[in-house]
């Protein structure tokens, strides 16, 4: 190609084409696009003028047949026909050679206009390339800035770090300083104490010996002038003081002092019944509140609260029939109190179930539908809403009775505030001692329990008791008006009969008494009692005796066998 | 007269009759009398001893050890017993004496480092001991010297300075170094409430008095020669008068100074007014109000601003009125009905420093540095 672009070259004038020529010469180092551009520029610019002296610098009449066979060769080289005719004269094929130029010229129209496209292109690609560089250098001005906020930050950042670490340090600083400071004032402290009492105990060694000195004088200075006595503020003369007088003192000041303690009991008794009245408002305010609950605490009652319940209410009742509040004994007070807070527990769990029933409600819908509308689910929402309303709007009113039935009829903002106030302080005193009372009931229950089996355990010991008495007096009686003798021979006779009836009467006690050291009475008391029973048939029994020596040893034999069991 | 150590009594019945008692060398610091009138007791120099001079028997008796405190001997309000602090072998201890016999009723230690004054209840049942300003600490002890209560506010800092019984004997008020007032009930010996004074008055419900100075207008006309009493009076003082001022607005403060000790900060004055619904304060970094509160409230009610420092209060025994006075010529009452500025009529120059009602209600008696003067309250009016 360097050939053909040399060849083709030249400008229209002689000077001009020799410039071109050089030029071209020169121009072959240089780039096929800058050859290509001033090829484009150049070729249009030939007038005929130039065409005529461009075609005659390559083939003069002398050179026709050397050009016509260099440009069939070099057509020839590049896939054209021949220009010659098929024989190898010098004719030529003015079809092929008219061909020829026609491919040429498609050729050269074809490569104009692909040079025309390349260079568009190149245009594009280049205006491109300059688009991104200048966004390149954009970006990178930009992360240049970035990184140099982010150094700057980072410096922020580690200035601050750095002066909260100087600030935690030097509050650290402080706190050890106040911490040494207080030390410090601890131990002057004890440092002037001990100085003090040290000063001190001087101080009193020379007022001992001062007032050695002023009392060794006995001057007479230290006199009392008065014209006449005055009489005593009573009117009467002094007393000498005796131990009586003394004891008497005593007695004074404790008078004055449990006066004074009673008055103060008397204040807080008074205290005490208005709380009282205070809580049986509250009570009965509690119990209009919750008509459609007898009901239910009556089922409940079932369940195992039942015995409790009903004296609860036998006592409600009682309470408010008799005026208890005016008695100030404990157990009124407990139940006033335990009744107020079932009745308080009631109105809770009262709500409690509304809640519940709320959310099972709203639960309950869920359950039923795997996919709930959302209509659906609105309009429970708004069902619920204003039941909560409706709720709510109870316990307003139930607060405003209650405010209502405490309410002084002052107008002054203070004391609606205090009685709040109190209200309030009341209701939490008495969650308090609602749960204390909680305690104290299953204690008393525990209690009541264990009392009444001991009550059990007593009464048959005190029946035993008795009737161990019983025949102890009959023994003394017996002993004081029959001889010992008399008494043996009555026992031996009487141990005899009625085997059957000793056997019964001591198995009975035996099983009665639980306790060792009556066991060792019960032979005597059922001898005793068989003599007291049988002295009258002592005579007819002699024949008997012999049966009962037999029997005794039995009878006792039993009695040892059942001890050891 | 101290400095003689003698007292002289006079009998007010009898004009003729005159005692005179003289210490001697023992010296005299402090004399007061018994409460049923019959009784001198003198505290000798350096606080050896206390001397009980009687009237009626002339005899004497000795008390050793008192307690050199700013209130160390305390009579009960019906007159029967006597409390005397005493201080043996770096301990104190308090005696409690029958008056009417001066036997020794009862003696017992106190918890304290270093007593500072003893107050019994108005029902002679309980008495207050509190300790040092050093410590925050009052005990309470019954009659029969068992120790009810203590209590302790704070520590290290300075602790009470002045306290003050309620006339039930409901509450016991406390005033301390750091310029609140504690008030204790009697029921439980806890704190119910503390009363702040803070130099800026900031609720509009509280009224405050302030005394202003009315402009002194001598009319030529009057003049005369030589001036007439009144007129003296009148170009010597200045008369004032109250005016209400605006809330909020802020009482002249006191800087106290650093490095002395018995600083003019804190409490210094309590006083509960006869129908125990109002208390008087005043709080010494303010010198020139007075803080009334109200108790059944329990909310400061009125602060009354003079323009001089005030010296002394006191309330009238009989009804809620407060008779003040700041040095000055005048003597300044309060009501809940009102206040107002007194002049008092003397000719020359007359400084109230300090006063006292008689337990009647009706009179008062105001005292200067060499002479007094009586004032009689005629039901609305004042002379």
């Amino acid at each position: 190609m360097g050939d053909w672009k040399t060849i083709t070259v030249p400008a229209p004038s002689s000077v001009l084409d020799s410039k071109n020529t050089s030029q071209y010469t020169s121009e072959k180092k240089m780039s096929p696009s800058s050859l290509n551009m001033q090829q484009v520029l150049r070729l249009p610019l030939p007038s005929s003028k130039s065409t005529h002296s461009f075609f005659s610098a390559f083939c003069t009449e002398e050179n026709v047949e050397q050009s016509i066979s260099y440009l069939n060769r070099e057509l020839t080289t590049l896939g054209f026909p021949s220009l010659y005719a098929e024989s190898k004269g010098k004719e030529l094929n003015l079809i092929s050679i008219l061909n020829c130029m026609n491919e040429l010229l498609v050729l050269q129209r074809k490569n104009l206009r692909a040079q025309e496209d390349v260079e568009m292109q190149h245009l594009k690609l280049g205006s491109d390339m300059d688009h991104l560089q200048n966004c390149y250098a954009k970006l990178k001005e930009q992360l240049e800035a970035s990184k140099r906020e982010i150094v700057g930050l980072q410096e922020r950042d580690r200035q601050l770090q750095c002066k909260n670490r100087n600030l935690h340090q030097l509050l650290k600083n402080e706190k050890d300083e106040v911490q040494k400071l207080q030390n410090i004032i601890a131990s002057r402290a004890t440092q002037y104490n001990h100085d003090m009492k040290r000063k001190e105990r001087e101080y009193n060694k020379l007022k001992e010996r001062l007032h050695q000195l002023v009392m060794n004088k006995k001057d007479k200075k230290i006199a009392m002038e008065v014209l006449n006595y005055v009489g005593r503020v009573d009117g009467k003369r002094g007393g000498w003081r005796t131990d009586k007088t003394e004891a008497r003192n005593e007695e004074e000041m404790y008078k004055a002092l449990l006066r004074d303690y009673e008055q103060c009991q008397k204040q807080l008794l008074v205290e005490n019944a208005e709380l009282r009245k205070v809580l049986q408002q509250m009570k009965k305010e509690i119990i209009s509140l919750l008509p459609p609950q007898k009901q239910k605490p009556r089922e409940r009652s079932e369940d195992g609260i039942g015995p409790v319940l009903s004296d609860l209410e036998d006592d409600v009742g009682e309470l408010n029939k008799e005026n208890m509040w005016e008695l100030s004994c404990e157990t009124v007070r407990e139940q006033l109190t335990n009744s107020i807070r079932n009745q308080w527990r009631m109105l809770k769990n009262h709500v409690e179930k509304l809640d519940n029933q709320v959310s099972r409600v709203h639960s309950g819908a869920l359950t039923d539908k795997d996919v709930i509308s959302r209509e659906d689910h609105e309009l429970e929402t708004e069902k619920l809403e204003l039941e909560i309303q409706h709720c709510k709007e109870m316990i307003k009113t139930q607060q405003q009775l209650l405010q209502q039935q405490l309410m002084s009829p002052c107008d002054d903002d203070t004391t609606v505030l205090l009685q709040d106030c109190y209200l309030l302080e009341e209701r939490e005193r008495l969650q308090e001692e609602w749960k204390l009372f909680r305690e104290q009931k299953k204690n008393f229950e525990k209690e009541r329990r264990s009392f009444t089996e001991a009550a059990i355990r007593l009464g048959l010991e005190r029946q035993a008791f008795e009737e161990d008495r019983g025949t102890w007096l009959k023994q003394q009686f017996l002993s004081m008006t029959c001889d010992s003798k008399y008494l043996e021979n009555v026992k031996t006779q009487s141990a005899t009969s009625g085997s059957s009836d000793q056997d019964n009467h001591l198995m009975n006690t035996r099983s009665q008494q639980k306790k060792p050291r009556s066991l060792s009475s019960v032979p005597t008391s059922a001898e005793l009692c068989q003599t007291i029973q049988h002295t009258p048939y002592s005579s007819p029994c002699a024949i008997s005796n012999k049966t009962t020596e037999e029997s005794k040893p039995n009878q006792w034999e039993e009695i040892y066998r059942e001890e050891t069991e | 007269m101290y400095k003689r150590g003698i007292v002289q009594v006079w009998s007010l019945e009898q004009p003729d009759w005159h005692c005179k008692i003289d210490e001697g060398s023992a010296g005299l610091v402090a004399s007061c009398w018994s409460p049923d009138g019959r009784h001198i007791l003198n505290t000798t120099e350096f606080h050896l001893r206390i001397t009980v001079w009687s009237l009626c028997t002339k005899s004497v008796s000795y008390i050793k050890y008192p307690k050199a405190c700013q209130q160390g001997i305390a009579f009960t309000k019906d007159g029967h017993y006597m409390a005397l602090a005493e201080r043996r072998d770096c301990k104190d201890f308090i005696s409690l004496f029958v008056c009417s016999d001066w036997q020794l009723l009862r003696h017992f230690d106190t918890e304290t480092q270093d007593l500072a004054g003893i107050e019994w209840a108005p029902n002679g049942c309980v008495l207050a001991v509190w300790d040092t300003c050093l410590e925050y600490k009052i005990l309470l002890y019954s009659l029969d010297g068992r120790l009810l209560s203590t209590y302790r506010a704070y520590e290290w800092s300075l602790g009470i300075k002045s306290i003050a019984w309620s006339p039930s004997s409901q509450f016991l008020a406390i005033g301390s170094y750091d310029e609140k007032v504690r008030i204790l009930n009697h029921v439980t010996w806890k704190k119910i409430t503390e009363f702040e004074h803070p130099p800026i008055i900031a609720n509009p419900k509280i009224i405050v008095y302030k005394e202003v100075e009315k402009s002194a207008t001598v009319e030529t006309q009057k003049l005369s020669f030589p001036p007439t009493r009144e007129l003296a009076s009148s170009l010597f003082s200045i008369p004032s008068k109250y005016d209400i001022s605006q809330v909020p607005m802020s009482l002249q403060y006191i800087k106290p100074v650093a490095d002395r000790a018995n600083p003019r900060i804190g409490i210094g004055t309590l006083a509960f007014s006869p129908d125990n619904c109002f208390l008087a304060t005043k709080n010494d970094n303010t010198p020139n109000a007075i803080w009334i509160w109200d108790i059944q409230k329990l909310k400061l009610f009125v602060v009354l601003e003079q323009l001089c420092t005030v010296n002394s209060f006191q309330w009238d025994p009989r009804q809620p009125r407060l008779a003040i006075c700041t040095g000055n010529s005048k003597v300044y009452l309060w009501s809940p009905a009102g206040c107002v500025s007194v002049q008092v009529p003397m000719e020359g120059d007359f400084q109230v420093l300090s006063l006292c009602w008689h337990s009647g209600g009706d009179t008062m008696a105001l005292l200067s540095k060499d002479n007094f003067c009586l004032c009689y309250l005629e039901r609305e009016e004042v002379k």
